[in-house]
């Protein structure tokens, strides 16, 4: 066990940066070392096209399993995320209000619009969760379901009488085929909110600890809830407007990275983001391949392969108890 | 100093504390002692600021505890629930590690380290230091959450139930540990305690509780007498002489 850390770290690290670096060379137009050095436009496609993908999948992978990370500590419950209990619902509600409100707002105040709403939708689900049994883990995931869902149906139908579906759509299914430069900038605020969670990744894992260990340690619960709640709702947010709802990775990775490397986010927290990068940008790059030249949404990858890896996660935990 | 000043709880219908005022003056082994239900973890947890003061006042060395900063009380008083149903994946040398996270906010010093690991040895710890708290025992467990307690280093603990699920060794180890905490550390040490035999020989006074009132206080030779206990926990129990000591005989 104690040497299996060190090679999973080591595995994933190196998987990203392989990855990374695989991203940059598929796509329809061909890119070689000897067309970027002979110009032929292929640097210019690398910068306009590739590189800021490949960026933007790295920061959605990174801020939604941190997003999920947080969100599993502030409900104190393991089988939930953003995507799952109307976080990112919420936000396509508000991208939609502004959508019809506002027709010609910026991405920018889309996002700002989504933040608050999906704020709004986030802190009211924890309300009612914190409220349910504790006695009964699952209720909180299924509660989240039909949350997410009841706002989720609201958001089609408002798009449906509005004429809007295909942008609902966009929202709600992730993929980073449009993802240019001067599209997907917004995303670094992402990398600010990763930064961010780990700065209080002590606080974070006291926090995980419940209310009163984190009272008796004299560590501010309200406060950390709240700043918690802002986290997941921006991260949550930019994800939706800029590349759409991705399922699965705020779900799998902090499970993942819990049963190899613990809870104490000082040293687990990084490799949650690091691992969520690396999956998101995996599912990415199987979905550009599969059927070549055409794309499969990241989402739906994402939709195989992560429910895989759940049932591994559940089952894996009915063994070891 | 530990004052509580009329305080009442209500919870719902239900009224859990009455008119409870205390002076707990600094140093010694307090045990609270009662039935289920008597109102005992709620006057700790309301002593610790784990809920809100409803009417009445309460501080701890001055500090008011419902005004004071949390931070301010971490430093002079640490508390330790009956169930803390922690279920993080930590390992027992970090969760200990985090009872020092009052002075230090999260930066470790070489000072903060031998604190732990003082902590880790005194309470059994030091072959489980890197092991996850979901592969111990449910004793282990608590041993590691009192090793926290203890290492938070405050001038005032308040344990609730630190027995439970711990075996015979161990409770009178932890018994001899508070006591220790009490006479050498000269720290404040509240304990909730059921098994009445162990408040008889390591307590410097008991306070019995009873439907949310306080019904006895005193030394324990005072206080456990048959007519008292019958009051309190509402059967007769004969109480012996073991060497100085009272000795209830509770289970008969």
């Amino acid at each position: 066990m104690a040497a299996a850390v060190p090679n999973a770290q080591l595995v994933v690290a190196t998987s990203l940066v392989g990855l990374f670096a695989l991203s940059l060379c598929i796509g329809v137009d061909d890119l070689s070392l000897d067309r970027i050095a002979t110009g032929a436009g292929a640097l210019e496609l690398l910068l306009v096209s590739r590189l800021p993908r490949t960026v933007a999948v790295v920061l959605t992978g990174a801020g939604l399993a941190i997003a999920g990370l947080v969100l599993q500590i502030l409900v104190r419950n393991r089988f939930v995320e953003p995507i799952t209990t109307g976080t990112g619902q919420s936000a396509a509600l508000g991208v939609l209000a502004v959508t019809l409100l506002f027709p010609t707002a910026s991405i920018g105040a889309k996002t700002l619009a989504a933040s608050a709403t999906a704020l709004a939708g986030t802190s009211i689900f924890l309300g009612i969760a914190h409220r349910l049994p504790p006695t009964q883990p699952f209720l909180i995931p299924l509660f989240g379901l039909v949350y997410g869902g009841v706002i989720g149906a609201a958001v089609t139908f408002i798009a449906w009488q509005t004429d809007l579906l295909q942008y609902v759509d966009v929202w709600t299914n992730g993929e980073f085929s449009g993802v240019l430069r001067g599209r997907y900038e917004l995303l670094w605020i992402t990398a600010v909110m990763v930064a961010l969670a780990w700065w209080v990744a002590d606080r974070l894992t006291i926090a995980a600890m419940g209310r009163e260990v984190s009272v008796g340690l004299g560590l501010n619960y309200q406060r950390i809830v709240q700043f918690g709640l802002v986290m997941v709702a921006v991260i949550s947010s930019l994800a939706v407007v800029v590349v759409g709802m991705i399922p699965f990775v705020g779900l799998v990775v902090p499970n993942l990275v819990s049963r190899l490397m613990g809870d104490n986010l000082k040293s687990a927290l990084p490799w949650v983001a690091v691992t969520g990068a690396t999956l998101l940008l995996a599912c990415d790059i199987i979905g550009r391949l599969i059927r070549y030249p055409y794309e499969i949404p990241v989402g739906t990858v994402l939709g195989v392969v992560g429910s895989g890896l759940f049932l591994w996660i559940l089952f894996g935990r009915a063994q070891r108890a | 100093m530990i004052e509580i000043k009329n305080i009442s709880l209500r919870l719902g219908d239900t009224q859990i504390l009455e008119d409870v005022s205390l002076t707990m003056p600094k140093g010694g082994l307090t045990a609270l002692v009662g039935p289920n239900g008597a109102g005992k973890s709620s006057l700790l947890s309301l002593i610790a600021r784990l809920q809100p003061l409803q009417s009445g006042s309460i501080s701890v060395d001055g500090l008011p505890v419902d005004t004071t900063p949390s931070r301010r009380l971490a430093k002079t008083l640490a508390i330790l629930r009956q169930d803390p149903a922690v279920a993080s994946r930590l390992k027992v040398r970090e969760l200990v590690g985090f009872g020092r996270f009052p002075h230090q906010r999260g930066r470790i010093d070489d000072n903060d380290l031998r604190l732990i690991e003082a902590a880790l040895q005194q309470f059994g710890l030091t072959d489980l230091a890197d092991r996850f708290l979901d592969h111990l025992s449910g004793g282990q467990r608590q041993r590691a959450m009192v090793a926290m307690a203890f290492c938070q280093g405050t001038d005032y603990m308040l344990l609730d139930e630190p027995l439970n699920n711990l075996d015979m060794l161990f409770a009178r180890q932890l018994m001899r540990d508070l006591r220790a905490a009490a006479d050498k550390d000269k720290r404040t040490v509240i304990v909730v305690l059921h098994d009445i035999n162990h408040a008889a020989v390591y307590a410097d006074r008991i306070v019995a509780m009873k439907a949310g009132r306080i019904v006895a206080d005193g030394a324990p030779a005072e206080v456990l007498q048959p007519d008292v206990l019958a009051q309190v926990f509402g059967y007769d129990m004969d109480v012996i002489d073991v060497g100085g000591a009272p000795l209830v005989l509770h289970h008969r």
